[in-house]
């Protein structure tokens, strides 16, 4: 009982605290502070957007690339992999999510970023060009290879949960789909896919939840510049890196308590967030298993 | 299982919270945090410190901004910038000291493999790269200044810092002394907002950056430059000289500045007038409070500095740093011998 | 074309793309994998467990500070956060039948969508400023914030699935409920908190944002929980980002030791599983 009021009162302590700090920024700069983009620390002017932008770019084209990769995994693992397959498959996708994010961003400058840099971002730019998407020069670090880090972060949340739920759907509901004459796929797409979207919805949304609090691995490949630019080549800045590289250093009142404001912002993001899938993943448990508690 | 599982967690506690102060011999630890510029040396002066007296210094280099709000917090016991504390800055932390500790060149990196000359940059041809203004390396100011390098039609990959810095400060109040421009849209600070350029942290992290990227540009301190074997330009100084930055160099900015040098030591030495100076240049201080609050910490804090700036000044050469001129380090011991623990 | 025939290819093109799916995510696995054995495991000697760092151009040099550290913040974390997970838990499965119980659930989900980076933060303001030092203790508080939820909730499932007749015969005994949920209840979900817990401290032996502005990093041996203290994640963190190529040896070792604890620990989790469900099936 105590010790679960404790956890109740370290959160309610956290909020109080976080926004107490934030509360200069906010009386100085209101609703102005979430859609100007001027980060000027030596006027003391301050504007969170393109860190937001940053941040919701980043996680959608991670997403762009996660989604349709963990579904294609969840379903070859609950629906059509050999069965001692199965088992070592989904351990070895599932080991992706134990390594440390400060390795995600070790490998990302080393391994990753170079590649992009010299065989990928030619190849975009050359094919896609006519893109906004894919102009620019190629820095290697910058947005997309945030996203692409970010989408191996969030492809093991993505894919272990829509496995569960696919399990759960029952069985007679593909009898059903196969006795009516469907392929294998159709009735995966029909009686699985069907049955189990909001499930699937949950899960994606939990992995947004992940890639949008997302700290080291994003600081280290992402180029840690704060401008809006539509070229996924070009350098960005999120949220979560911009707390991490300015938070020890923030002088003045103000900045400080701007940095804590986004960290504000990003607490209230990620708790919608989260609601929604909880909401829906609860929603899904309810249908297959009936009431199970409260 | 559970009785397995306790005794794991309780041996690794007991275990980690015992060996280290075993393993350190109880020797007294002494906290510090700021800049990545004098980094490299201060690492090879606790080495060599924690060799003659029992007491280890723990440098974090986190960023000279850092370094500043956490000796205000007093999170440490002292903090190292190389950015003097603003007047507004002081008042947040009354009796704090600025002690000079070694000097420093800023110089412009790159990463160019086929241009094999040193490449040259007058002042409003730098300011304008880092104002967008020049984006390409065969733009015909830079080729113009640099005849026969065979410069690429690439796009220049400009890096900053992305942390508070005292790198920046003194490379923006260069750029701020030579281009009104600059000063009326940017000015100078430890973070300032870029018109252009790609964040790195720290001076490892904009070096990694010009490493890694061909086409990449970036200031960092000279001997992040020279321990990466990165090439770095000349620069043009007040008198109008192309001059190449080394210790002697630098030293000559210093010596440069020696003149009005206020007594708080809170002093800017860029874009000096000697002939030889390089013009990008700039000291870097311990901060320490006058009123120690630990009278240990604040003895072995005060024999320290003594140190660094006699016998420790040595070890500034190997490290590229220019060791301080004898006159300042009277004046210097003066100052520490106003410290009271 | 005949609509079966399009049916057909569909499918098998549908089927070798979720096949395929599978394969491409295994690809930066073996990536980083190949990055790590062939730069980490070769820096690997036993300085690098024992020594503390060097300045950059003096030979030599290892990590042992920070290995030491980040046990010894594993070690300091779970000192409190496993009996407050853990009977926090138990609270909510045995008794958190009520809005106070929806409350704390509520706020553990709450805690457990808390960035990384916030948590970081928030400790660094309860703890760091007050103290007026970087310590090693506000780095285990921030690491339990982290660590409290997954084990609380964890728990409460594991407490959930403990079959209602075990509990009835043990009331039926005439035992109290507190000694029925102690002695009767943990003990058959044993197994199952400690995969919770293992589970949690091998997220948090990588957790490097809260401890930035929390554990800051030493470059000597630990002095006690009011110092600050050094470990793994900050240290290849401060390495990756350097440009000295012993730094990144020394960088890339420090990732293979520190994924090496964390798949063992992932590895033992599922082992006590797979023990778990054989003794029951023996059952």
């Amino acid at each position: 009982m105590l010790t679960a009021l404790s956890v109740t009162a370290l959160t309610l302590l956290l909020i109080y605290s976080m926004v107490t700090n934030a509360l200069p920024a906010i009386q100085k700069f209101g609703w102005h502070f979430l859609f100007t983009s001027t980060w000027d620390p030596v006027k003391e002017i301050f504007g969170a957007l393109p860190f937001i932008y940053g941040t919701l770019v980043s996680s959608a084209l991670a997403l762009l690339i996660a989604v349709p990769i963990s579904l294609g995994i969840a379903i070859y693992l609950a629906e059509l992999a050999p069965q001692f397959i199965r088992q070592p498959l989904s351990f070895l996708i599932e080991l992706l999510a134990a390594i440390p994010s400060v390795v995600y961003g070790f490998w990302g400058i080393f391994g990753l970023a170079p590649f992009l840099r010299t065989a990928v971002q030619p190849f975009l730019s050359k094919y896609l060009g006519f893109l906004p998407l894919f102009q620019g020069q190629f820095f290697g670090v910058g947005m997309l290879t945030a996203g692409i880090i970010l989408s191996i972060m969030i492809i093991p949340t993505i894919s272990s949960i829509s496995r569960e739920v696919f399990l759960a759907v029952p069985s007679n509901q593909r009898e059903a789909a196969t006795a009516l004459g469907a392929t294998r796929w159709e009735t995966i797409r029909l009686a699985v896919l069907g049955y189990s979207k909001t499930g699937v919805w949950g899960a994606v949304i939990l992995g947004l939840g992940r890639a949008i609090g997302e700290t080291m691995a994003v600081t280290m490949v992402i180029g840690n510049r704060p401008q809006i630019s539509v070229s996924l080549f070009a350098p960005g800045y999120t949220m979560a890196s911009v707390i991490a590289n300015e938070f020890t250093e923030a002088t003045g009142k103000l900045y400080l308590s701007s940095l804590v404001e986004i960290g504000v912002i990003l607490f209230f993001l990620t708790l919608i967030i989260n609601g929604i899938a909880r909401f829906l993943i609860w929603k899904v448990s309810n249908k297959a298993k009936g009431r199970i508690r409260e | 299982m559970k009785k397995f599982f306790l005794g794991l967690i309780l041996t690794t506690l007991a275990l980690s919270l015992t060996a280290g102060p075993t393993l350190a011999n109880k020797l007294l630890l002494i906290n510090g945090a700021g800049g990545t510029f004098p980094y490299p040396l201060y690492s090879k002066w606790f080495y060599e410190y924690a060799k003659i007296e029992p007491v280890n210094f723990n440098y974090q280099a986190i960023g000279s901004g850092a370094g500043i709000k956490q000796i205000t917090e007093r999170t440490v016991d002292f903090g190292a910038s190389d950015a003097a504390l603003t007047d507004k800055q002081m008042k947040q932390a009354p009796g704090l000291l600025h002690i000079p500790m070694t000097a420093g060149a800023v110089v412009i990196s790159y990463n160019l493999p086929q241009v094999t000359q040193r490449l040259k940059f007058t002042p409003d041809v730098l300011a304008d790269i880092y104002l967008g203004k020049i984006t390409k390396w065969n733009d015909p100011r830079i080729s113009r200044i640099n005849p026969g390098a065979n410069l690429p039609n690439e796009g220049i990959l400009v890096a900053h810092r992305s942390d508070g810095s005292g790198t920046t400060n003194i490379f923006t109040s260069y750029l701020s002394s030579v281009s009104p421009e600059w000063k009326k849209k940017v000015g100078f600070s430890t973070s300032v907002n870029w018109p252009v350029g790609l964040g790195g942290k720290g001076n490892q992290g904009v070096s990694g950056i010009i490493k890694q990227a061909e086409g990449g540009m970036g200031y960092i301190e000279l001997a992040y430059a020279i321990t990466n074997n990165l090439p770095y330009a000349d620069l043009q100084n007040k008198a109008g000289n192309f001059i190449t930055p080394t210790i002697e160099t630098t030293t000559e900015a210093i010596n440069g500045a020696l003149s009005h040098m206020p007594d708080d030591f809170r002093v800017s030495c860029v874009n000096p007038g000697g002939a030889n100076a390089y013009p990008i240049s700039g000291v870097t201080w311990i901060l320490v409070y006058k009123n120690q609050p630990n009278h240990v910490i604040g003895e072995e804090l005060v024999k320290f500095l003594r140190w660094a700036i006699t016998d420790g000044q040595k070890y500034s050469v190997d490290l590229l740093y220019a060791p301080l001129p004898e006159s300042m380090v009277k004046k210097i011991e003066q100052r520490i011998d106003e410290i009271n623990y | 074309m005949n609509i079966y025939k399009r049916r057909k290819i569909i499918n098998a093109f549908m089927c070798s793309a979720t096949f395929i799916c599978a394969t491409i995510t295994l690809l930066p696995l073996i990536s980083i994998f190949i990055y790590v054995l062939s730069k980490g495991a070769s820096s690997l000697n036993i300085s690098f467990f024992t020594h503390l760092p060097r300045p950059v151009g003096e030979p030599g040099g290892g990590m042992g500070n920070a290995i030491l550290g980040t046990l010894t913040l594993i070690g300091l974390t779970c000192l409190w956060a496993i009996p407050v997970g853990v009977l926090s838990g138990v609270y909510l499965a045995e008794f958190g039948n009520n809005k106070f119980g929806a409350v704390v659930r509520f706020s553990a989900d709450l805690l457990n969508g808390v960035p990384s980076i916030v948590i970081g933060i928030f400790a660094y303001i309860l703890f760091v400023v007050p103290m007026k030092t970087f310590s090693a203790l506000s780095g285990a508080f921030a690491l339990g914030l982290i660590m409290i939820p997954t084990v609380m909730r964890t728990t409460e499932e594991i407490l959930l699935l403990v079959p209602r007749t075990i509990r009835e015969a043990a009331l039926a005994l005439g035992i109290s409920q507190f000694r029925m949920t102690i002695s009767i209840v943990l003990k058959t979900a044993l197994p199952g908190i400690v995969t919770g817990i293992l589970l949690a401290i091998a997220r948090i032996a990588g957790e490097t944002a809260p401890l930035l502005f929390t554990a800051l990093g030493n470059e000597f041996w630990q002095r006690g929980i009011m110092q600050p203290i050094a470990a793994m994640p900050l240290q290849i963190f401060a390495y990756a980002i350097s440009p000295f190529d012993d730094w990144h040896r020394q960088a890339w070792a420090a990732s293979f030791v520190l994924i090496t604890i964390i798949f063992l620990m992932n590895f033992i989790s599922r082992l006590v599983i797979y023990l778990q469900r054989k003794s029951l099936k023996a059952k």
